[in-house]
């Protein structure tokens, strides 16, 4: 359940579009509940998020399934979402990948046993001039190195703690 | 140094904010449009300025919104398409990052003219960051009078809202963008109709790239007219053009539409040349859906003239020897690329982004990533390379939007210039897995390989 501030920005979302059309506030309240409920959605919160729209849990189910922001299953803590796409790959996004692999001892698409980080490739993310990098939270970090990675590591177990 | 429109005050510390941007000038062309023009009026300008969208397409702007239908007592909506998604693209991020009220005040300038009272930008879920910044300019603009009701006692009422996208790309196809806004997944609309008549909600609606919008403004300022002066022949103004890849200064530029791709990528005003003294092998010049050029080609046409920035100059030759300006999503491959491998690259992206709504393109993009993967891990048969070829020419053409296109360009233009490299990759597979082809055979121009016939 949303909480009391929570829900007043759902309503402030839902006032953006002309009466009737709420629906249309799907995308931004499943970026908030993901955020609120763990960084991930579950069906739980699907059908939570359908009710607070007044639409049907599948319409939401298929809009979750459509969209690669929205994570269907739990994840690490600190995601690294490494862009893998041609002007990364011309940087040595490759590099990056097996280094954050090996460092973190998962291959993509896992999670460290610890719970903290969560290795995912990703494609294009418009920061092609500066590449290679990652999407971590909120934020783009960009020209990495494997130092760069280290220390970014360094970063969230620092955070964590 | 060549003219700026956009990015001519972009190096003034604070420009971001509302009272930098007001005090240099901005606002200004909001103020004539809404004070002093009629929306016909401003409408006639941007005809006159002979904009062409931005976003990758290079559709007349103007034409477009005269499209728009004005049936009695229906809103009409203005969509920013902010979804830059295309790889090789990241200047609209630039654009609204940096200068956000440069595409607020456009926005408000387009409302006017097309009469619409509500604006949505809808922006690319990864550009987390940005909607705060965009929602602070919309705040400020709207404490200063330039947003809400009755816009500096004009009687205009305009509100803009951002939507975040959540990851994919066709969202950047304006059907799918409005599917999206609607709160739907992104499968793009069966045109006619077009959102000109039944667009979001089905009301009319005109879609447009960011630096399109943002365009209105410098326009408004000098005029159509002057504006057009800018450029060379029907690539009129100025353009922004996304630099990535293998050259020394990678970032966003704005050029005047009269500069050679030689002095885009050698000048130390723009790309800065090649580091570490490599030679040019090859480029993608407006985002990677447009064909990929081998060097020769890319610097002069097939006729031999010097191959220039702007849309006629590139698409000179048509797909046989010329390629697209498409979005300015400039992307430089060094002699140490491997063209295999870049183009799995884009045949796996294009299949991760497939909507899935027409089976030429479910299912062909993700063939022919996986006869593009082979051919890379030294698994491939000759056979493959026409496989290649016949995959896409049947996606090309026969799906709903042009996403199949544009899985289709880049598979076709890398066999057509560089059929040699995926031959070389074929019968050396042993050393295909080690090194990359390089320039072993490049020092000659490169024939137009026209694949066997199918």
């Amino acid at each position: 359940m949303f909480s009391e501030e929570k829900l007043n920005k759902v309503k402030e979302i839902i006032a953006r579009y002309p009466a009737g059309k709420q629906k249309s506030a799907l995308i931004p309240v499943l970026h908030l509940a993901q955020e609120e409920f763990g960084g991930w959605l579950s069906s739980e919160t699907m059908d939570y998020v359908a009710s607070l729209l007044q639409i049907k849990p599948i319409e939401v189910y298929e809009v979750a399934t459509f969209y690669s922001m929205f994570n269907l299953k739990p994840v690490g803590k600190y995601v690294f979402e490494v862009c893998q796409t041609g002007p990364c790959m011309l940087r040595g996004s490759d590099n990056i990948i097996d280094y954050i692999k090996k460092k973190l001892d998962i291959s993509v698409g896992e999670t460290t046993k610890d719970g903290l980080f969560t290795l995912k490739t990703v494609e294009c993310l418009g920061a092609c001039g500066y590449a290679p990098m990652m999407q971590l939270g909120k934020h783009y970090r960009e020209h990495l190195t494997p130092e760069k990675v280290d220390a970014i590591i360094e970063e969230c177990r620092s955070k964590a703690n | 140094m060549g003219r700026k429109l956009l990015f001519d005050k972009a190096h003034i510390e604070g420009i971001r904010y509302y009272d930098v941007y007001r005090a240099n000038g901005g606002y200004g062309s909001a103020e004539k449009a809404l004070k002093s023009m009629s929306p016909e009026q401003v409408l006639d300008e941007v005809k006159k300025s002979g904009l062409r969208g931005r976003g990758g397409a290079g559709f007349p702007t103007g034409m477009k919104w005269s499209f728009i239908a004005k049936p009695e007592g229906v809103p009409r909506y203005l969509v920013c398409n902010a979804d830059e998604s295309e790889p090789g693209t990241f200047k609209d991020r630039y654009l609204m990052e940096f200068i956000p009220h440069l595409l607020i005040e456009g926005l408000l300038i387009s409302s006017y003219t097309l009469g619409c009272n509500s604006c949505y930008i809808y922006i690319r879920g990864e550009y987390a960051w940005i909607p705060d910044i965009l929602e602070e300019a919309i705040a400020d603009a709207k404490k200063n009078g330039w947003l809400g009701k009755n816009i500096q006692g004009t009687g205009f009422d305009l509100e803009i809202y951002v939507q975040r996208g959540a990851g994919a790309y066709i969202c950047g196809e304006e059907t799918a963008l409005i599917e999206s806004l609607e709160g739907k997944r992104g499968n793009p609309r069966i045109k006619p109709p077009f959102p000109a008549v039944k667009g979001l909600w089905d009301c009319p609606t005109v879609v447009n790239n960011v630096e399109t919008l943002a365009t209105v403004v410098p326009i408004l300022r000098i005029g159509g007219e002057e504006y057009a002066k800018y450029g060379t022949g029907k690539s009129t103004g100025t353009k922004l053009i996304s630099a990535c890849g293998n050259i020394n200064k990678p970032g966003v530029y704005e050029i005047e539409m009269n500069i050679s791709v030689e002095e885009f990528i050698y000048s130390d005003e723009y790309c800065g040349g090649i580091p570490n003294g490599k030679r040019l092998k090859a480029c993608i010049p407006g985002g990677s859906s447009v064909p990929i050029l081998p060097a020769n080609l890319l610097l002069k046409t097939a006729k031999g003239e010097p191959r220039m920035m702007t849309y006629e100059s590139l698409s000179d030759g048509g797909f046989a020897t010329g390629t697209m300006l498409g979005s300015g999503g400039f992307i430089v491959l060094d002699e140490d690329q491997c063209i295999v491998k870049n183009t799995l690259t884009f045949a796996r992206f294009y299949h991760h982004e497939s909507c899935g709504q027409c089976s030429p393109c479910r299912e062909g993009t993700g063939w022919m990533k996986r006869v593009l993967l082979n051919i890379e891990n030294g698994k491939g048969k000759m056979s493959d390379i026409d496989l290649l070829w016949d995959i896409q020419r049947k996606i090309e053409g026969n799906t709903i939007c042009p996403l199949g296109d544009a899985a289709a360009w880049p598979v076709a233009a890398a066999i057509r210039h560089f059929r040699d490299e995926f031959e070389w990759h074929v019968l050396h597979p042993e050393e295909a897995t080690k090194r990359n082809y390089g320039l072993a055979h490049y020092a000659d121009p490169l024939e137009i390989a026209a694949p066997a016939a199918v």
